[in-house]
């Protein structure tokens, strides 16, 4: 209980703070939260692009985290439109509709749902170019999807399911921490050429509100950011668990320990490089998120950084993850990688 | 219920009661709702107990209340004596039967065809013209497509490739279809359709590039062989995947209404795919989408080994559109001119309607379903060659030609050697083109390759150079 208050409290005045060099971050622009940075986005994108389309349930009456608002009315319904409650209809007519040259941008209502569309989005989006040796391609498929913990989702509401995607060659997966980055990175997952997963997390849609640029622009995709400059540890996370993570880093430095983190934004193809750089200045890492520890995209740049970095690791790669259950109810707050299990695991990766 | 019936107002009393209390929109509504038997059925006991008599007895009592009420009862002016109610989705009708619609309807539906069995034109058939340039290519194209399969399936069966499917006993539909549609319709096969690139101008040689998959292949050696597409034919490419390809097509459909383009999305599919939650899924979707697409099913009996019977319960799929919202017609598949008009009805209401239409091609699978199957394990060899010669497709629509005076033996042998020819040299020179280069392995997975890509291929080529023997000799690097 207290954990879940603690969350509702939080600020989020650290993401603008702008350690990276992105012009966009130092920007002033309208104070908006996450629904509504996403929202400003796709009024953008269809505005930009007129054979772009935003379908998926519900999205008509502004959607139910209201990501769509203010679309239908001003693009109209042959643009902006309800799906039959399927998912892996909306998927398909999807590729279709990217397949013609269109950008589909797609809803699924939660993470949690979207199974149903997996053998579409693995067996066509994501081979549809390959398979065609380039004639045919959906690059203009986007799939959005509210992902992660809410305080109150239980098994089918709070799912991150990035892992299973980022298994598949030919699909990427992009994840923002924050408003001002939805919006950017959201913007570039349309106009890629490839189709894109792109999962917000819902825990942001309201309780993250920062400055967000109103003009048209892009955050590159693949490439990492470092938001926080530090030089004993590195920590890599994404979405809202930066939040968290920053809230330990802040802790560590209490304590001595001076951290740096790493935004990875995308998750596939991932900016090895830019983590690798900072580990072999800092000696260790950190990996949170909070999909279940085993098998979850953790394990893919521990691996990866053991193999570049092996010789300047000073300990094991530490991963502080949810746990391997079924998303509980009750039990959230013991499942949920927090703040001081990061600190912890901060702490015994220093001292090892 | 108590009601205390008052003197000169108890009808409008009575009236607010049922509106307020019990939701009745008017007297006779309250009357049919409360009647407990059905009219007009003396033998139906009526209950005995105080509260099914009082009822029967309200009931008859509101029903003459009738519709002449003051102004300040609202009666619904439209209820007739067919009851009817709002829900959201539209007015229904009551009916106080208990009746379950049947799972079936007691005929089949009948299948639309135009030629017998024998090549002859029905009395009174109803069909869409075609010239004598349009039947002869329609003709020679099912030819072609025979022989194409024959020699391809000969070509595996000698090891000189990996694997083959044909389209044997479904010429007519490949062909047909693929004539009364227009270049620009695109087209969303399963894998049992290259009769339609063939009608579209894709070369024997073509064909046989990507059975092999040497560098002239499209697909640039990707794939298994019969995994075809095409963009300049407007044919995506086959995944082998079952019934994907169906939402894809509503997809494309949409997009070309949006473009206001004078073309439509053609999907095709078998009866094993219709099981498949994708078609459903799209099914549903083109009909609210209100998409111009044309589902094709090729109905041929068989799923690999699975008889329909083991498939579904249903009468076919034709029936299966009704559900959904979706015109369809049922086919002879092995008619080409019926396949032909139907293809050609269907395209026009599609696109001038906005409208999906279902498809149903009743034919039969006589190949194997690949190289890979051997059917005599799972049906008769006399059932197969039953289908191959009495019902053959091309000998019926060859003998509508030949009575048209447009065909005959000596055409007949003419095109069979021709393309016999043509097809052995395709395959002659596909199997000697060099395969594609190592680096299309890396390449359009995505636009560009990514640095893990770039760092694999790097790898791979490094390994190349430790272990050569591990490798083909005939992928140049």
């Amino acid at each position: 209980m207290a954990a879940l208050l603690g969350r509702s409290c939080r600020r989020f005045g650290f993401l603008s703070s702008g350690h990276g060099a992105r012009s966009v971050s130092t920007e002033t622009g309208k104070s908006l939260n996450l629904y509504s940075a996403i929202n400003q986005a796709l009024h953008i994108a269809l505005d930009s692009d007129p054979r772009s389309y935003v379908f998926g349930e519900d999205v008509g009456f502004g959607g139910v985290f209201r990501c769509t608002t203010g679309l239908a009315e001003r693009f109209g319904k042959n643009r902006v439109f309800n799906t039959p409650l399927c998912e892996q209809g909306i998927v398909g007519f999807g590729i279709g509709l990217a397949a013609m040259g269109n950008r589909a941008i797609v809803e699924i209502q939660f993470a949690d749902y979207i199974y149903p569309a997996f053998d579409q989005i693995v067996n066509e989006a994501a081979k549809f170019r390959y398979r065609s040796g380039n004639q045919f391609n959906c690059g203009g498929l986007t799939i959005r999807a509210p992902y992660g913990a809410v305080g109150h989702g239980g098994h089918y509401h709070s799912q991150s399911p990035e892992a299973f995607f980022c298994h598949v060659p030919g699909i990427k997966v992009v994840i923002p921490r924050s408003p001002r980055e939805a919006k950017g990175l959201l913007l570039s997952s349309i106009r890629d050429p490839n189709p894109v997963v792109f999962f917000e997390p819902k825990w942001l849609y309201r309780q993250a509100v920062e400055e967000v640029p109103e003009h048209d622009y892009m955050i590159p995709l693949s490439e990492a950011e470092v938001i926080r400059e530090g030089n004993d540890i590195t920590l890599v996370g994404w979405g809202a668990q930066l939040t968290i993570m920053e809230q330990a880093c802040l802790d560590a430095e209490k304590e001595g320990i001076s951290c740096e983190l790493i935004d990875l934004k995308t998750l596939l193809p991932w900016d090895k490089e830019t983590v690798e750089a900072s580990v072999k200045k800092t000696g260790r890492l950190l990996i949170s998120h909070e999909a279940p520890i085993t098998g979850g995209f953790g394990a893919e740049i521990s691996a990866t950084i053991l193999e570049r970095c092996f010789l300047k690791l000073e300990a094991p790669v530490s991963r502080v993850c949810g746990l391997d259950t079924p998303f509980p109810l009750v039990f959230e707050p013991f499942y949920m990688p927090t703040k001081n299990k990061i600190l912890d695991a901060i702490k015994s990766t220093v001292n090892y | 219920m108590t009601l205390r019936l008052r003197s000169s107002s108890w009808k409008s009393n009575l009236l607010k009661i049922l509106r307020h209390n019990h939701g009745f929109g008017s007297a006779s509504h309250a009357a049919r709702h409360l009647r407990q038997k059905p009219p007009h059925e003396p033998t139906l006991r009526v209950s005995q107990n105080p509260i099914s008599r009082f009822c029967n007895t309200m009931s008859e009592k509101l029903s003459s209340i009738g519709e002449h009420e003051d102004a300040n009862t609202q009666v619904h002016a439209n209820i007739t004596s067919s009851p009817v109610m709002d829900f959201p989705g539209g007015k229904v009708a009551f009916t106080p039967e208990i009746q379950f619609i049947s799972e079936s309807s007691k005929e089949r539906v009948p299948c639309y065809r135009v030629l017998d069995d024998n090549g002859q034109l029905i009395t009174n058939s109803q069909f869409v013209q075609v010239s004598e340039e349009v039947a002869v290519k329609i003709y020679s194209n099912m030819v072609t497509l025979q022989i194409m399969d024959n020699i391809f399936y000969e070509a595996q069966r000698q090891g000189r490739l990996s694997f083959y499917a044909t389209a044997i006993g479904e010429e007519a539909i490949n062909i047909a279809s693929a004539a009364a549609l227009s270049p620009e319709d695109v087209i969303f096969p399963q894998y049992r359709e290259p009769g339609v690139l063939l009608w579209r101008g894709f070369t024997l040689q073509e064909f046989a590039n990507q059975c092999f998959g040497n560098k002239s292949d499209y697909g640039k050696g990707r794939q298994m062989p019969v995994h075809y597409g095409s963009n300049k034919l407007n044919y995506f490419t086959v995944s082998a995947t079952i019934a994907t390809q169906i939402p894809n097509a509503v997809g494309a459909a949409y997009s070309l209404k949006m473009d206001r383009k004078d073309a439509c999305a053609v999907t095709y599919f078998g009866d094993g795919g219709t099981s498949e939650g994708d078609f459903h899924a799209a099914m549903n979707f083109a009909a609210v989408m209100e998409a111009p697409v044309l589902f094709i099913c090729r109905n041929n009996g068989w799923a690999i080994s699975t008889p329909t019977s083991d498939q579904f319960r249903s009468d076919g799929i034709v029936v299966k559109g009704r559900a959904y919202g979706i015109r369809s017609i049922r086919v002879d598949g092995n008619d080409a001119l019926a396949m032909y008009s139907a293809v050609h009805s269907a395209r026009e209401m599609a696109i001038k309607e906005h409208r999906p239409i279902l498809i149903e091609a009743l034919t039969y699978r006589v190949g194997h379903h690949s190289t890979s199957d051997d059917s005599t394990r799972y049906r008769s060899a006399d059932e197969i060659e039953w289908w191959n010669k009495a019902r053959n497709p091309l000998s019926r629509f060859r003998t509508w030609i030949e009575s048209n005076g447009w065909w005959s033996d000596e055409e007949e042998s003419d095109l069979r050697s021709r393309v016999k020819k043509e097809m052995l040299e395709a395959l002659r020179v596909a199997e000697k083109t060099e395969k594609p280069n190592l680096k299309d392995m890396f390449s359009d997975v995505y636009d560009v390759p990514p640095s893990n890509l770039r760092e694999q291929e790097r790898l791979v080529r490094q390994t190349i150079k430790s272990h050569p023997q591990d490798y083909p000799s005939d992928v140049p690097l």
